[in-house]
C-alpha cells in the first residue's frame, strides 16, 4: 500500500528521469544523476551545440554580420558557390584560310581567352563565373580545371596535402622517439623532458619564435645550413618562397607536437608485456622480427589514436598561418580553417564562413570514419 | 642441445648494446634530437637579453645559441613599455584559474553521473557529447560570437547592480563558453569507470547519497586525474589565442596571447619580441620542468584510455 501511494503521487517530472515502477531510491539516484549532468549538459548544448547547429542553419543563408537587408533563405547556393568545380577544353586557333594553327610571336599556339567563354557567354551558361584554378596540355588541347571559388579549392588542397604528409611524418617520428627513449640507460628521463619540452610552450609563441628562424635575412636556420656546408648554401626566404612555405610549416609544427605523440606512443610500448619479448628472444628472433611480431601489434589501439588526433589536429590547421603567413605568399598556405575564420569574422560574411564550416565538418566525419573502417580490429 | 644454446649466445650479443650502437653512439644520438628541441627555445631566450644589433649580428653565428655579449633586461624593459604586461597577465591568471576551477567541478560531477549513476537518456546524451570531439573550435567560433552578444549579463560591480546586454569585452566571455568539456568529461569518465564498483555499492549501503559518495569517496581518491585535467587546461586556456582575438576590443580584458600583436606594427624589435615570448614560455616551462613527471604521465593517460 505504501509503495502503491508513492508510485502514484510521482510527479511527471520524476517519471521522466526514471522508469515509473522504479523504487523511490532509484528515482532518487535519476534526480541527482540528472542534477548532477545538468550544468555541463547546458554549457555544452549552449556554446557548442547550439553554434553548430547555427552554422549549419547559416550555410544556407545569406546571412552578414551587419547588413541593412534581411536574411534570406538561398537553399545550396553557399554550396555550389563554393564547391563547384568544372573541366573545360579549348582547341588551339587555327586560321580560317590555311586551316593551320595561329603562332604567337614565340611560335607557340595560341588559344581563344578563356574569359569569353567564363563571363556571360549565353553558350556556357553552366561557365559562367568559374576562374581558372589550374590548366594542363594533352597535346595541342589545353585543358582548364576551373572551380567557382579557387581560394577555397587551394585552402582545401593545402590542407590535404599538410595532412596526408603530417599524419606519417609526425607519427614516424614520434614511435622512433619512442624507441629511443625506451632504453634502460642512466639519465634517459632527461631526453625524456627535454623531447616534450615544445609540447608545453604555446603553439603561438612557437610560430612567431620561427617566423625569426626561417627569416631569409637574419634566420638562424640559414646560419646553421650554410654552417654545416661550409658556406656552398645560399639564404633562403623559407616563408615567404610560395613553394617551401607550406613544408616550412610543417617541420615546424612537427618539432612542436612530436614529444606529445611520442609519449603516447611511449606509454603503448610499456604496456606490451616483458614476457612477450623472452619468448621472442627464446625462438631467436633477431630485433626486426621483434618489432614486426611483438612491439607492431601491441602497438594497434596506440596507433589508431595518434593517428586519429594527428589527422583532426592537423585539418584544423590555423594558429601557425595565422601567426606565420596569414595564408601567403600566393595563396599557398591558404588553409580552410583559415578561410572560415577570414570569411566569417574578418569579411564578417557568417553564411560563407559557415558553408566552408559544415563542408570541413563532412569531410573530418568521413576520413574519422574511413580511419575508424580501415584500423578495425579484424576479429572473425 | 646446440639448437637451444644458439639464441641464447645471440641475445647476449644483441640485446644489451644493440648491433649498430655503442653506449657512446646511443649517447651521442639523444643528445643531438635533444639540440633540435632545446636549440630554438635557448635561442629566444638568450636573443632577449641582447640588444638589437648584436641580436641580428649573434643570428649569423653559433654565438645565437650562447648567453654572450652585452646581456640586459633592456628588451624586456621595453616590452612591457610597449603591452600592459600586469593587466595581461592578471587577465590570463583570473581567466585561467576560474575556467579551470569550476571547470573541474562541473566536468568531474558530469562524469560521476555518466559513469556511475543510473538515468534515462544518459547513453544518448553521454554518445552527443562525446561526438562534439570532431568539431574543431575554429568552425563555430562565429555563430558563438552572435550568441555571446545576445546574452544578457547581470552587473555586479561598486557602480551598482544592473543588466548589460551582450558578453563581448568582459572576462566571463572568455570563461564561461570553456567551463565545460567534452574531453575533461571524458578524462574523468573513464578513470571513474576504472574504480573498482565494490566502493560505491558499500557506501550506498551504509546509506550515503549519490552526491555524498561523489564527494566524500570518489573525489578524494581522484587525485591523478584531477591533476591530469588541471595541467591539459591550464596549457589550452593560457594559450587560448582566436576567441580572445574576436571578443575582447578592449585593451583592460585582454590576454597575454593576444598582446603578440603588439608587436608586429610598423617596426618589427626581434629583440622585444623575444623578450615577449620569453616572458609567456619561462614561467609554463618551471612548472612544467618541476612537475614534468606528472605532466608527462598526463599526456601518456589520455592515449591509454583512447
Amino acid at each position: 500500500m505504501a509503495t502503491d501511494t508513492a508510485r502514484k503521487s510521482v510527479p511527471l517530472w520524476s517519471r521522466l528521469l526514471a522508469p515509473a515502477h522504479a523504487p523511490t531510491y532509484q528515482r532518487k539516484e535519476a534526480i541527482i544523476g540528472w542534477l548532477m549532468a545538468a550544468p555541463a549538459i547546458i554549457l555544452i548544448f549552449m556554446f557548442l551545440i547550439l553554434p553548430f547547429v547555427m552554422a549549419f542553419g547559416f550555410a544556407f543563408t545569406n546571412q552578414r554580420l551587419i547588413s541593412p537587408n534581411p536574411t534570406e533563405f538561398v537553399g545550396w547556393r553557399n554550396f555550389e558557390n563554393l564547391l563547384t568545380v568544372r573541366t573545360f577544353t579549348l582547341d588551339p586557333l587555327l586560321d580560317d584560310e590555311t586551316g593551320l594553327p595561329i603562332l604567337d610571336e614565340d611560335g607557340s599556339l595560341t588559344y581563344p581567352r578563356l574569359r569569353d567563354y567564363t563571363r556571360g557567354n549565353p553558350d556556357y551558361p553552366e561557365l559562367d563565373g568559374l576562374r581558372e584554378w589550374f590548366s594542363w596540355n594533352i597535346g595541342e588541347t589545353r585543358v582548364y580545371m576551373l572551380a567557382s571559388d579557387v581560394l577555397f579549392m587551394k585552402a582545401l588542397f593545402n590542407t590535404t596535402l599538410f595532412v596526408l604528409f603530417v599524419a606519417p611524418i609526425q607519427g614516424g617520428l614520434a614511435l622512433l622517439l619512442a624507441l629511443l627513449i625506451n632504453q634502460k640507460l642512466r639519465g634517459i628521463n632527461i631526453f625524456r623532458t627535454v623531447y616534450f619540452m615544445p609540447v608545453v610552450t604555446s603553439l603561438i609563441v612557437v610560430s612567431f619564435l620561427w617566423r625569426f628562424i626561417y627569416d631569409g635575412q637574419n634566420g638562424m636556420l640559414n646560419t646553421i645550413l650554410s654552417a654545416i656546408t661550409f658556406g656552398a648554401f645560399q639564404p633562403h626566404d623559407w616563408l615567404g618562397d610560395p613553394s617551401t612555405a607550406l613544408w616550412s610549416i610543417l617541420i615546424m609544427s612537427v618539432w612542436q607536437g612530436v614529444g606529445f605523440h611520442m609519449v603516447i606512443w611511449l606509454a603503448g610500448l610499456q604496456n606490451i608485456p616483458g614476457t612477450l619479448y623472452e619468448a621472442a628472444s627464446i625462438d631467436g628472433a633477431g630485433r626486426w622480427q621483434k618489432f614486426r611480431s611483438v612491439t607492431w601489434p601491441g602497438l594497434r589501439s596506440t596507433s589508431v589514436f595518434v593517428l586519429v588526433v594527428i589527422t583532426m589536429q592537423a585539418f584544423s590547421l590555423y594558429a601557425q598561418i595565422q601567426a606565420m603567413t596569414r595564408g601567403g605568399p600566393l595563396d599557398s598556405t591558404q588553409s580552410i580553417v583559415f578561410q572560415t575564420v577570414i570569411r566569417g569574422y574578418e569579411k564578417q560574411d557568417i553564411a560563407g564562413g559557415s558553408t566552408i564550416s559544415v563542408v570541413l565538418f563532412f569531410f573530418v566525419l568521413i576520413i574519422t570514419l574511413v580511419q575508424r573502417y580501415l584500423t578495425r580490429e579484424k576479429t572473425a | 642441445m646446440t639448437t637451444q644454446a644458439q639464441p641464447v649466445t645471440r641475445s647476449r650479443l644483441f640485446l644489451p648494446g644493440g648491433f649498430s650502437f655503442s653506449l657512446a653512439g646511443k649517447y651521442t644520438l639523444l643528445i643531438l634530437v635533444a639540440l633540435i628541441f632545446v636549440l630554438p627555445i635557448l635561442f629566444m631566450i638568450f636573443s632577449s637579453l641582447k640588444p638589437e644589433e648584436q641580436l641580428l649580428r649573434d643570428t649569423s653565428s653559433f654565438r645565437a645559441f650562447l648567453p654572450v655579449g652585452n646581456l640586459s633586461l633592456q628588451n624586456y624593459e621595453d616590452a612591457f613599455r610597449r603591452v600592459p604586461m600586469a593587466t595581461f597577465v592578471g587577465n590570463s591568471i583570473l581567466v585561467t584559474a576560474t575556467t579551470v576551477a569550476l571547470g573541474l567541478i562541473v566536468n568531474s560531477m558530469a562524469a560521476f553521473s555518466f559513469a556511475l549513476l543510473r538515468w534515462r537518456a544518459k547513453n544518448t546524451i553521454f554518445s552527443v557529447i562525446l561526438a562534439t570531439f570532431i568539431v574543431p573550435f575554429e568552425t563555430f567560433a562565429i555563430p558563438l560570437l552572435l550568441i555571446v552578444n545576445t546574452l544578457p549579463w547581470l552587473h555586479i560591480g561598486l557602480d551598482g547592480i544592473y543588466i548589460t546586454q551582450g558578453w563581448l569585452n568582459s572576462h566571463h566571455v572568455q570563461i564561461i563558453p570553456f567551463i565545460a568539456s567534452a574531453f575533461q568529461i571524458f578524462l574523468f569518465y573513464s578513470f571513474f569507470k576504472d574504480l573498482p564498483q565494490e566502493i560505491v555499492e558499500a557506501a550506498r549501503i551504509d546509506g550515503a547519497n549519490s552526491f555524498q559518495i561523489y564527494w566524500r569517496i570518489i573525489i578524494p581518491i581522484s587525485g591523478p586525474v584531477i591533476a591530469t585535467a588541471t595541467i591539459l587546461r591550464i596549457l589550452d586556456m593560457w594559450n587560448q589565442f582566436l576567441w580572445p582575438l574576436i571578443v575582447v576590443q578592449q585593451e583592460e580584458y585582454r590576454p597575454v596571447m593576444v598582446g603578440l600583436q603588439y608587436f608586429f606594427q610598423l617596426d618589427i624589435a626581434w629583440g622585444e619580441i623575444m623578450a615577449y615570448l620569453s616572458t609567456l614560455t619561462i614561467p609554463v616551462l618551471i612548472v612544467y620542468l618541476l612537475l614534468q613527471r606528472t605532466f608527462i604521465e598526463s599526456i601518456a593517460s589520455t592515449g591509454v584510455k583512447g
